[in-house]
Protein backbone atom coordinates (compact mmCIF):
# COMPACT_ATOMS: atom_id res chain seq x y z
CA UNK A 1 0.00 0.00 0.00
CA UNK A 2 1.29 3.45 -1.04
CA UNK A 3 1.14 5.86 2.04
CA UNK A 4 0.35 9.58 1.40
CA UNK A 5 3.73 10.69 1.22
CA UNK A 6 4.76 8.37 -2.06
CA UNK A 7 2.20 10.13 -3.88
CA UNK A 8 4.65 13.67 -3.96
CA UNK A 9 7.71 11.76 -4.75
CA UNK A 10 8.08 9.37 -7.93
CA UNK A 11 9.78 5.98 -8.62
CA UNK A 12 13.62 6.29 -8.11
CA UNK A 13 13.70 4.69 -11.63
CA UNK A 14 11.26 6.79 -13.57
CA UNK A 15 13.44 9.77 -11.92
CA UNK A 16 16.68 8.21 -12.98
CA UNK A 17 16.00 7.30 -16.22
CA UNK A 18 14.69 10.87 -17.16
CA UNK A 19 17.81 11.84 -15.55
CA UNK A 20 19.39 9.90 -18.00
CA UNK A 21 17.72 11.19 -21.18
CA UNK A 22 18.67 14.71 -19.78
CA UNK A 23 22.11 13.84 -19.76
CA UNK A 24 21.36 12.59 -23.42
CA UNK A 25 19.76 16.28 -24.77
CA UNK A 26 22.79 18.04 -23.21
CA UNK A 27 25.63 16.09 -24.69
CA UNK A 28 23.60 16.30 -27.95
CA UNK A 29 22.75 20.07 -27.74
CA UNK A 30 25.56 21.42 -25.75
CA UNK A 31 28.33 18.58 -25.72
CA UNK A 32 28.39 18.96 -21.85
CA UNK A 33 28.62 15.70 -19.34
CA UNK A 34 26.95 16.02 -15.83
CA UNK A 35 29.91 17.06 -13.28
CA UNK A 36 30.05 18.97 -10.35
CA UNK A 37 33.05 18.60 -8.33
CA UNK A 38 35.56 21.24 -10.51
CA UNK A 39 33.05 23.97 -9.47
CA UNK A 40 33.85 23.56 -5.79
CA UNK A 41 37.66 24.62 -6.67
CA UNK A 42 36.81 27.02 -8.99
CA UNK A 43 34.91 28.67 -6.42
CA UNK A 44 37.18 28.17 -3.85
CA UNK A 45 39.57 29.76 -5.81
CA UNK A 46 37.37 33.15 -6.40
CA UNK A 47 36.99 33.39 -2.66
CA UNK A 48 40.92 32.94 -2.12
CA UNK A 49 40.94 35.62 -5.05
CA UNK A 50 39.23 38.28 -2.75
CA UNK A 51 42.52 37.94 -0.89
CA UNK A 52 45.35 37.06 -2.56
CA UNK A 53 44.79 37.47 -6.41
CA UNK A 54 48.68 37.28 -7.20
CA UNK A 55 49.20 34.31 -5.29
CA UNK A 56 45.89 32.33 -7.21
CA UNK A 57 47.23 33.36 -10.48
CA UNK A 58 50.15 31.95 -9.73
CA UNK A 59 49.28 28.52 -8.15
CA UNK A 60 49.13 25.25 -10.72
CA UNK A 61 45.48 24.25 -9.53
CA UNK A 62 43.90 27.31 -10.41
CA UNK A 63 45.56 27.39 -13.93
CA UNK A 64 44.39 24.21 -14.72
CA UNK A 65 40.72 24.54 -13.19
CA UNK A 66 40.50 28.70 -13.80
CA UNK A 67 38.77 30.21 -11.25
CA UNK A 68 35.45 31.38 -13.35
CA UNK A 69 31.89 30.82 -13.84
CA UNK A 70 31.39 28.11 -16.80
CA UNK A 71 28.72 25.60 -17.69
CA UNK A 72 29.41 23.31 -14.75
CA UNK A 73 29.02 26.23 -12.41
CA UNK A 74 25.83 26.77 -13.19
CA UNK A 75 24.80 23.50 -14.10
CA UNK A 76 25.41 23.20 -9.73
CA UNK A 77 23.51 26.30 -9.36
CA UNK A 78 20.42 25.19 -11.12
CA UNK A 79 20.69 21.67 -9.15
CA UNK A 80 19.85 23.57 -5.63
CA UNK A 81 17.13 25.82 -7.86
CA UNK A 82 15.61 22.83 -9.37
CA UNK A 83 15.37 21.28 -6.32
CA UNK A 84 14.01 23.50 -4.29
CA UNK A 85 11.24 24.15 -7.13
CA UNK A 86 10.38 20.14 -6.79
CA UNK A 87 10.09 20.70 -3.20
CA UNK A 88 7.74 23.80 -3.52
CA UNK A 89 5.49 22.25 -5.88
CA UNK A 90 5.01 19.43 -4.41
CA UNK A 91 4.77 20.16 -0.85
CA UNK A 92 7.71 18.29 0.60
CA UNK A 93 9.89 21.10 1.66
CA UNK A 94 11.12 20.67 5.12
CA UNK A 95 13.37 22.37 7.22
CA UNK A 96 15.80 20.29 8.49
CA UNK A 97 19.03 20.53 10.41
CA UNK A 98 19.91 16.78 11.69
CA UNK A 99 18.57 14.41 9.42
CA UNK A 100 16.42 11.69 11.00
CA UNK A 101 19.01 8.79 10.79
CA UNK A 102 21.92 10.62 12.35
CA UNK A 103 19.60 11.51 15.25
CA UNK A 104 18.83 7.98 16.34
CA UNK A 105 22.37 7.17 16.55
CA UNK A 106 24.31 10.56 17.32
CA UNK A 107 21.43 12.38 19.12
CA UNK A 108 19.57 16.35 17.98
CA UNK A 109 22.88 18.63 18.72
CA UNK A 110 22.74 20.71 15.81
CA UNK A 111 26.81 21.72 16.16
CA UNK A 112 27.71 17.63 16.32
CA UNK A 113 26.09 17.34 12.76
CA UNK A 114 27.75 20.51 11.54
CA UNK A 115 30.87 19.66 12.64
CA UNK A 116 31.31 16.00 11.56
CA UNK A 117 29.42 17.30 8.25
CA UNK A 118 32.31 19.89 7.52
CA UNK A 119 35.15 17.41 8.18
CA UNK A 120 32.87 14.94 5.51
CA UNK A 121 32.83 17.62 2.73
CA UNK A 122 36.74 18.64 3.37
CA UNK A 123 37.74 14.91 3.24
CA UNK A 124 35.06 14.05 0.55
CA UNK A 125 36.20 17.15 -2.08
CA UNK A 126 40.28 16.42 -1.10
CA UNK A 127 39.11 12.54 -2.50
CA UNK A 128 37.00 13.55 -5.22
CA UNK A 129 39.48 16.47 -6.90
CA UNK A 130 42.30 12.99 -6.45
CA UNK A 131 40.14 10.86 -8.13
CA UNK A 132 38.96 13.51 -10.40
CA UNK A 133 35.34 13.30 -10.18
CA UNK A 134 32.79 12.96 -8.10
CA UNK A 135 29.42 10.61 -8.47
CA UNK A 136 28.08 12.82 -10.63
CA UNK A 137 31.59 13.02 -13.36
CA UNK A 138 32.94 9.62 -12.94
CA UNK A 139 29.82 7.40 -11.59
CA UNK A 140 27.46 8.98 -13.93
CA UNK A 141 29.02 10.41 -16.85
CA UNK A 142 32.10 8.21 -16.74
CA UNK A 143 29.73 4.87 -16.61
CA UNK A 144 28.09 6.21 -19.41
CA UNK A 145 31.20 6.75 -21.57
CA UNK A 146 32.23 3.02 -20.01
CA UNK A 147 35.30 4.88 -19.13
CA UNK A 148 37.76 2.87 -16.90
CA UNK A 149 38.46 5.58 -14.69
CA UNK A 150 34.47 6.13 -14.12
CA UNK A 151 33.97 2.20 -12.73
CA UNK A 152 37.54 2.16 -10.52
CA UNK A 153 36.32 5.20 -9.31
CA UNK A 154 32.80 4.82 -8.71
CA UNK A 155 33.72 1.36 -7.17
CA UNK A 156 36.17 2.98 -4.66
CA UNK A 157 33.44 5.52 -3.82
CA UNK A 158 31.31 2.54 -2.64
CA UNK A 159 33.96 0.84 -0.40
CA UNK A 160 35.13 3.59 1.29
CA UNK A 161 31.68 4.76 2.16
CA UNK A 162 30.31 1.35 3.30
CA UNK A 163 33.37 0.79 5.61
CA UNK A 164 33.08 4.25 7.18
CA UNK A 165 28.98 3.61 7.46
CA UNK A 166 29.24 0.56 9.25
CA UNK A 167 31.75 1.82 11.76
CA UNK A 168 29.52 4.75 12.45
CA UNK A 169 26.50 2.51 12.61
CA UNK A 170 27.87 -0.78 13.94
CA UNK A 171 25.18 -2.40 16.32
CA UNK A 172 22.92 0.53 15.34
CA UNK A 173 19.28 -0.32 14.21
CA UNK A 174 17.87 1.47 10.64
CA UNK B 1 26.12 33.23 -22.88
CA UNK B 2 24.10 30.27 -24.29
CA UNK B 3 26.29 28.06 -22.76
CA UNK B 4 26.28 29.14 -19.33
CA UNK B 5 22.05 29.32 -19.85
CA UNK B 6 22.28 25.82 -20.67
CA UNK B 7 24.02 24.55 -17.91
CA UNK B 8 21.51 26.35 -15.68
CA UNK B 9 18.63 24.76 -17.52
CA UNK B 10 20.08 21.36 -17.13
CA UNK B 11 21.08 21.73 -13.72
CA UNK B 12 17.26 22.71 -12.78
CA UNK B 13 16.07 19.66 -14.81
CA UNK B 14 18.53 17.39 -12.78
CA UNK B 15 17.81 18.82 -9.48
CA UNK B 16 14.26 19.00 -10.08
CA UNK B 17 14.64 14.84 -10.70
CA UNK B 18 16.80 14.18 -7.78
CA UNK B 19 13.98 15.90 -5.46
CA UNK B 20 11.64 13.77 -6.52
CA UNK B 21 13.32 10.86 -6.81
CA UNK B 22 14.43 10.94 -3.06
CA UNK B 23 17.81 11.23 -3.71
CA UNK B 24 19.04 13.91 -2.04
CA UNK B 25 18.48 12.76 1.59
CA UNK B 26 20.96 11.41 4.47
CA UNK B 27 19.07 8.47 5.01
CA UNK B 28 19.02 7.19 1.69
CA UNK B 29 22.74 8.32 1.22
CA UNK B 30 23.47 6.17 4.01
CA UNK B 31 20.53 3.46 3.76
CA UNK B 32 22.57 2.44 0.63
CA UNK B 33 26.13 2.57 1.72
CA UNK B 34 24.28 0.34 4.69
CA UNK B 35 23.32 -1.66 2.02
CA UNK B 36 19.24 -1.36 2.88
CA UNK B 37 17.91 1.11 1.34
CA UNK B 38 18.89 0.99 -2.89
CA UNK B 39 16.98 4.34 -3.68
CA UNK B 40 20.32 6.37 -5.08
CA UNK B 41 21.46 3.17 -6.67
CA UNK B 42 18.25 2.39 -8.38
CA UNK B 43 18.23 6.44 -9.45
CA UNK B 44 21.86 6.18 -10.41
CA UNK B 45 21.66 2.90 -12.68
CA UNK B 46 18.98 4.06 -14.00
CA UNK B 47 20.51 7.10 -15.35
CA UNK B 48 23.43 5.28 -16.24
CA UNK B 49 21.53 2.57 -18.35
CA UNK B 50 19.63 5.15 -20.49
CA UNK B 51 22.74 7.44 -20.97
CA UNK B 52 24.46 4.68 -22.16
CA UNK B 53 22.65 3.89 -24.60
CA UNK B 54 21.49 7.32 -25.89
CA UNK B 55 25.28 8.57 -25.79
CA UNK B 56 26.98 5.95 -27.56
CA UNK B 57 23.89 5.93 -30.07
CA UNK B 58 24.36 9.77 -30.65
CA UNK B 59 28.27 8.69 -30.99
CA UNK B 60 27.14 6.19 -33.78
CA UNK B 61 25.60 8.35 -35.73
CA UNK B 62 28.56 11.21 -35.18
CA UNK B 63 26.36 13.42 -33.25
CA UNK B 64 28.53 13.82 -29.62
CA UNK B 65 32.17 13.07 -28.90
CA UNK B 66 32.99 11.33 -25.88
CA UNK B 67 34.88 13.63 -23.19
CA UNK B 68 36.76 10.46 -21.14
CA UNK B 69 38.89 11.48 -18.04
CA UNK B 70 42.04 9.98 -18.16
CA UNK B 71 42.01 6.83 -15.82
CA UNK B 72 44.86 7.22 -13.06
CA UNK B 73 44.76 4.36 -10.78
CA UNK B 74 46.69 6.01 -7.96
CA UNK B 75 44.06 9.22 -8.09
CA UNK B 76 40.76 7.15 -9.43
CA UNK B 77 41.65 4.72 -6.36
CA UNK B 78 43.19 6.45 -3.59
CA UNK B 79 41.23 9.52 -4.50
CA UNK B 80 37.87 7.66 -4.63
CA UNK B 81 38.72 5.73 -1.01
CA UNK B 82 39.42 9.02 0.22
CA UNK B 83 36.14 10.58 -1.16
CA UNK B 84 34.07 7.38 0.51
CA UNK B 85 35.21 8.21 3.83
CA UNK B 86 34.03 12.20 3.66
CA UNK B 87 30.43 10.96 1.73
CA UNK B 88 29.72 8.54 4.59
CA UNK B 89 30.34 11.65 7.16
CA UNK B 90 28.64 14.25 5.28
CA UNK B 91 26.12 11.71 3.99
CA UNK B 92 25.69 13.89 1.15
CA UNK B 93 28.18 14.11 -2.12
CA UNK B 94 28.88 17.42 -3.84
CA UNK B 95 25.96 17.29 -6.14
CA UNK B 96 23.56 16.47 -3.92
CA UNK B 97 24.62 18.76 -0.80
CA UNK B 98 23.04 21.69 -2.78
CA UNK B 99 20.19 20.40 -3.68
CA UNK B 100 19.01 19.18 -0.39
CA UNK B 101 19.82 22.69 0.59
CA UNK B 102 17.23 23.61 -1.64
CA UNK B 103 14.50 21.35 -0.20
CA UNK B 104 15.35 22.58 3.09
CA UNK B 105 17.86 20.18 4.48
CA UNK B 106 20.40 22.80 5.57
CA UNK B 107 22.85 20.19 7.00
CA UNK B 108 23.78 20.23 3.30
CA UNK B 109 25.31 23.80 4.23
CA UNK B 110 27.79 22.15 6.69
CA UNK B 111 29.04 19.85 3.83
CA UNK B 112 29.27 22.56 1.26
CA UNK B 113 31.83 25.20 3.31
CA UNK B 114 33.55 21.66 4.43
CA UNK B 115 34.14 21.18 0.41
CA UNK B 116 34.82 24.78 -0.37
CA UNK B 117 37.77 23.86 2.33
CA UNK B 118 38.39 20.49 0.91
CA UNK B 119 39.17 22.08 -3.12
CA UNK B 120 41.43 25.02 -1.46
CA UNK B 121 43.27 22.38 0.74
CA UNK B 122 43.51 20.18 -2.32
CA UNK B 123 44.85 23.40 -4.71
CA UNK B 124 47.62 23.80 -2.01
CA UNK B 125 48.38 19.57 -2.31
CA UNK B 126 48.61 19.58 -6.19
CA UNK B 127 52.07 19.89 -7.13
CA UNK B 128 53.18 17.88 -4.55
CA UNK B 129 50.36 15.52 -5.63
CA UNK B 130 50.92 15.90 -9.21
CA UNK B 131 54.16 14.19 -9.06
CA UNK B 132 53.46 11.63 -7.34
CA UNK B 133 49.90 9.53 -6.44
CA UNK B 134 48.99 10.96 -10.47
CA UNK B 135 51.61 9.63 -11.81
CA UNK B 136 51.01 5.94 -10.20
CA UNK B 137 49.33 3.91 -12.97
CA UNK B 138 48.31 6.24 -15.48
CA UNK B 139 46.75 4.58 -18.27
CA UNK B 140 45.30 7.62 -20.52
CA UNK B 141 41.48 8.12 -21.63
CA UNK B 142 40.66 4.49 -21.77
CA UNK B 143 37.36 2.71 -21.91
CA UNK B 144 35.95 -0.84 -21.55
CA UNK B 145 35.52 -1.55 -25.07
CA UNK B 146 38.79 -0.13 -26.24
CA UNK B 147 40.37 -2.49 -23.43
CA UNK B 148 38.48 -5.43 -24.47
CA UNK B 149 39.11 -4.83 -27.91
CA UNK B 150 34.89 -5.55 -28.49
CA UNK B 151 32.00 -3.22 -29.86
CA UNK B 152 30.65 -1.02 -27.26
CA UNK B 153 27.38 -2.15 -28.29
CA UNK B 154 28.49 -5.86 -26.89
CA UNK B 155 29.02 -4.24 -23.59
CA UNK B 156 25.91 -2.17 -23.14
CA UNK B 157 23.79 -4.51 -24.10
CA UNK B 158 24.48 -7.29 -21.18
CA UNK B 159 24.80 -4.16 -18.92
CA UNK B 160 21.60 -3.10 -19.65
CA UNK B 161 20.16 -6.97 -19.19
CA UNK B 162 22.36 -7.33 -15.66
CA UNK B 163 21.12 -4.20 -14.42
CA UNK B 164 17.41 -5.17 -14.69
CA UNK B 165 18.50 -8.00 -13.17
CA UNK B 166 19.74 -6.21 -9.90
CA UNK B 167 16.37 -4.36 -10.22
CA UNK B 168 14.39 -7.30 -10.30
CA UNK B 169 16.58 -8.61 -7.01
CA UNK B 170 16.16 -5.33 -5.30
CA UNK B 171 12.46 -5.20 -5.57
CA UNK B 172 12.05 -8.72 -4.07
CA UNK B 173 14.28 -8.31 -1.43
CA UNK B 174 12.57 -4.93 -0.40
CA UNK B 175 15.91 -2.75 -0.92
Amino acid sequence: MKSLDDKKYWSPYLAGALSGLVLILSVWVTGKFYGTSTTFVRAAGMVEKIFDAARVARMDYFIKEVPMIDWQWMFVIGIFIGSLIAAKTSGTFTWQAVPGMWQKRFGSSVGKRAVVAFIGGVIGMFGARLADGCPSGHGLSGSVQLAVSGFVSLICFFIGGALVARIMYKGGTR
Amino acid sequence: MNTLLYGLITGILFGFLLQRGQVLRYDKQLGALRFFDMTIVKFMLSSVLVGMAGVYFLKDFGLATLAVKPTILGGNIIGGLIFGIGWALLGYCPGTSLGALGEGRWDGLWGILGMLAGAALFAEAYPGIKKTVLTWGNFGAITLPQILGINHWLIIIPFIIGGILLFRWFEKKGL
